[in-house]
């Protein structure tokens, strides 16, 4: 039997590395795009990419022990009678009650209820778990309309028009067979373990002024009482939140293409959306432009990881952020446990992305009962209170560093970036220049 | 009989009128006049009313609506009792797209015509045309019943789940995965009981049944080009 080369020996393809190689084989073997779940894996300029400027003589900072830096917010001010009143600016993402099991439902309503922050439902509907562990409830009305039903639309706290999420902008939901339990399939009137499908389009309107009418429609069957949001994925942002505005919602959702799927195809994951960077400066400054700033809330989302990156989504305008992967990762996605069920699912902890199979190793994204299991909601509560509270006292932590008393009150002046492209996205100074790329030099 | 006047009165109170309703048992009669294509009309019920309109209505008339008898004496705007739950919701004119849209419960009855994508992503309960639908009605049809006199345009049944598709007249095309099922004496004897609670005159021995072929229901190579 030959040796195997020695490795400095072989040449690597830059067209074709090995990764490609093996997708391309995958493809020729069955037929199908490959569907996984999570968002963007490839590299895009990031909050990382922006530093934020402490005080200095110039600034004075706050006294990071004894002088407040506040983080409440309100979503829903414009038409609303009863606005959502939430502690922090971090909420919980729009995650569906089959994509996720009833345990990771349950514990991100009692994580985020304890935080003072609201948490979303998803394509099919609300469980009673999720409405008695969510304090504050935003309710998706999505293109499928899987399980929407108007009492559960009273009952919520908020109403969320979703038009589009980041991980695939245009594309309707997915579902694999695997995870259409009975119980998912009869809260969707499907039959179970179909591969679900749905619609890309809502059902009963198509365009801005279509939805100026759907929008006043929800108003009154919730008699004006609830706000309405707006959930778009980052793509003609500008034109996108003009529209959003004009057609009167209350509250707009900004998805950047790193935001997360349980089941959508690669291709749509990696190559459609912008990120999440550039959505929040120009979604920002077309509110400004439009007198709608602070106005119509912005709540932005799509890889949001620490403190660092709300306090930067902040500073660039977003009212509040929401999150989604990193939440599924407190609750203890990709973590080192169970790792013959990794290894089963040709995997490793730190590269998951198999929510789509739903043999989650580690009980979050699955329907099988001996798999949620391993999920307990308290624990897993407690450990996504647990992040929260450490999102939130990074981000007062840099807050008070700028001399602020409010998270909101960050601003773009805070901010440089590191690279030009970061510099040009986000309409900040490349550190240690007046330049922002695009709009040329100021004095 | 209460009236009110929609040249008088505001949609907004009008439907406050009637939610105030809600979960009661409200006997009187309620009749709007004057609705002259305004949106959003008796939306939200959620208590036996029985609702008149008096002409023409636009989007969503009905929508949501649960328990009520809503009729409307003229034509219907897009999204006509769209995701009703129960009640009837009757038309006896025409009703533009998405009429039924995502509809879980209860029975629309339109006596004229229906457009485009009457009964998409319906869920459950029965819509009864007296006409004919337009292109891609049924689309994504999860459950219930569309009952068609008349013709049904190009695509009817898309993608279709478990819904099931009557229709009298011709049909432009069917959509993927729709195909023409057996039409047993059972499925007539329920059809005719339909009709019947519509008050829609026709015969269910005229009726051609479509359904699912269910190929669609787990990804598969061969079936690549109906995605």
């Amino acid at each position: 039997m030959a040796e195997p080369p020695d490795p400095t020996d072989l040449r690597r393809s830059a067209t074709f590395p090995p990764e490609t190689i093996a997708e391309i084989q995958r493809a020729a073997s069955e037929g199908l795009y490959e569907i996984r779940g999570w968002g963007a894996k490839r590299r895009v300029p990031t909050f990382d990419d922006l530093l934020l400027l402490g005080a200095s003589l110039s600034r004075y900072p706050l006294e990071g022990y004894r002088e407040r830096c506040d983080t409440n917010v309100t979503l829903g001010t414009r038409y609303a009678k009863q606005p959502i009143e939430l502690e922090i600016p971090v909420t919980i993402a729009g995650m569906s009650f089959g994509s996720l099991s009833a345990n990771a439902k349950e514990a991100l309503g009692l994580a985020a209820t304890e935080m003072g922050t609201s948490t979303t439902t998803g394509d099919g509907g609300m469980t009673d778990e999720e409405r008695v562990a969510s304090k504050t409830l935003v309710y998706q009305v999505l293109p499928s309309r899987y399980g929407l039903n108007p009492d559960d639309l009273r009952r919520a706290d908020a109403i969320e028009i979703v038009v589009g999420q980041g991980a695939k902008p245009g594309g309707g939901g997915m579902l694999l067979g695997l995870k259409v339990s009975d119980r998912v399939a009869e809260m969707r009137t499907l039959p179970p373990g179909i591969d679900q499908r749905s619609a890309s389009r809502h059902p009963d309107w198509t365009g801005p002024d279509d939805l100026t009418i759907k929008i006043r429609e929800l108003r009154e069957i919730t008699d004006w009482q609830k706000p309405i949001y707006v959930k778009m994925a980052a793509t003609r942002v500008q034109y996108d939140v003009q529209l959003a505005v004009k057609a009167g919602a209350d509250v707009i959702v900004l998805d950047g293409m790193q935001g997360g799927t349980g089941a959508t195809q690669d291709i749509f994951i990696e190559h459609v959306g912008i990120p999440t960077l550039p959505a929040v400066r120009v979604a920002a400054d077309t509110l400004q432009e439009l007198g709608m700033h602070r106005k119509v809330q912005l709540v932005v989302s799509g890889g949001i990881r620490s403190g660092a990156d709300v306090a930067k989504a902040l500073a660039l305008g977003a009212d509040a952020v929401s999150i989604g992967v990193a939440a599924l990762i407190a609750l203890n996605c990709n973590r080192p446990l169970y790792l013959e069920d990794y290894a089963a699912l040709g995997t490793a902890p730190g590269y998951c992305h198999h929510c789509q199979t739903g043999r989650c190793p580690v009980g979050v994204t699955t329907q099988d009962p001996e798999l949620e299991a391993r999920l307990e909601p308290e624990a897993a509560a407690r450990r996504v209170r647990n992040y929260l509270s450490t999102l939130v006292l990074e981000a007062q932590t840099l807050g008070r560093a700028c001399g602020k008393s409010h998270l909101l009150n960050l601003e773009p002046e805070d901010l440089v970036a590191l690279t030009p492209e970061a510099a040009a996205m986000a309409r900040v100074p490349l550190a240690g220049t007046n330049w922002i790329p695009g709009l040329g030099a100021s004095d | 009989m209460i009236t009110v006047d929609l040249n008088r009165v505001d949609i907004r109170e009008l439907n406050q009128r009637l939610h105030d309703l809600n979960g009661d048992d409200g006997r009187a009669p309620w009749r709007i006049v004057g609705p002259d294509g305004r949106h959003s009309i008796a939306v939200g019920l959620n208590a036996p009313l029985t609702v008149v309109v008096e002409g023409h209505v636009g989007y969503y008339c009905a929508g949501m609506n649960q328990h009520a008898d809503v009729t409307v004496n003229g034509h219907a705007g897009p999204g006509l009792a769209e995701n009703m739950m129960s009640g009837t919701v009757r038309v006896t004119g025409n009703a533009s797209q998405g009429a039924g849209a995502s509809a879980h419960g209860g029975l629309l009855v339109i006596e004229g015509d229906a457009s485009s994508r009457c009964g998409i992503s319906l869920k459950g309960g029965d819509i009864v045309v007296g006409g004919s639908v337009g292109h891609m009605s049924a689309f994504m049809a999860q459950a219930g019943r569309l009952v068609v006199c008349g013709d049904a345009g190009a695509g009817l049944g898309d993608s279709i789940y478990e819904a099931e598709l009557y229709v009298a007249g011709s049909v432009g095309g069917l959509g993927a995965d729709c195909v023409e099922k057996d039409m047993t004496d059972d499925h007539r004897r329920r059809l005719a009981e339909l009709l019947c609670r519509a008050g829609i005159d026709a015969d269910a021995g005229s009726f051609r049944r479509y359904g699912s072929a269910r190929t669609l229901y787990n990804f598969h190579v061969d079936h690549a080009g109906a995605y």
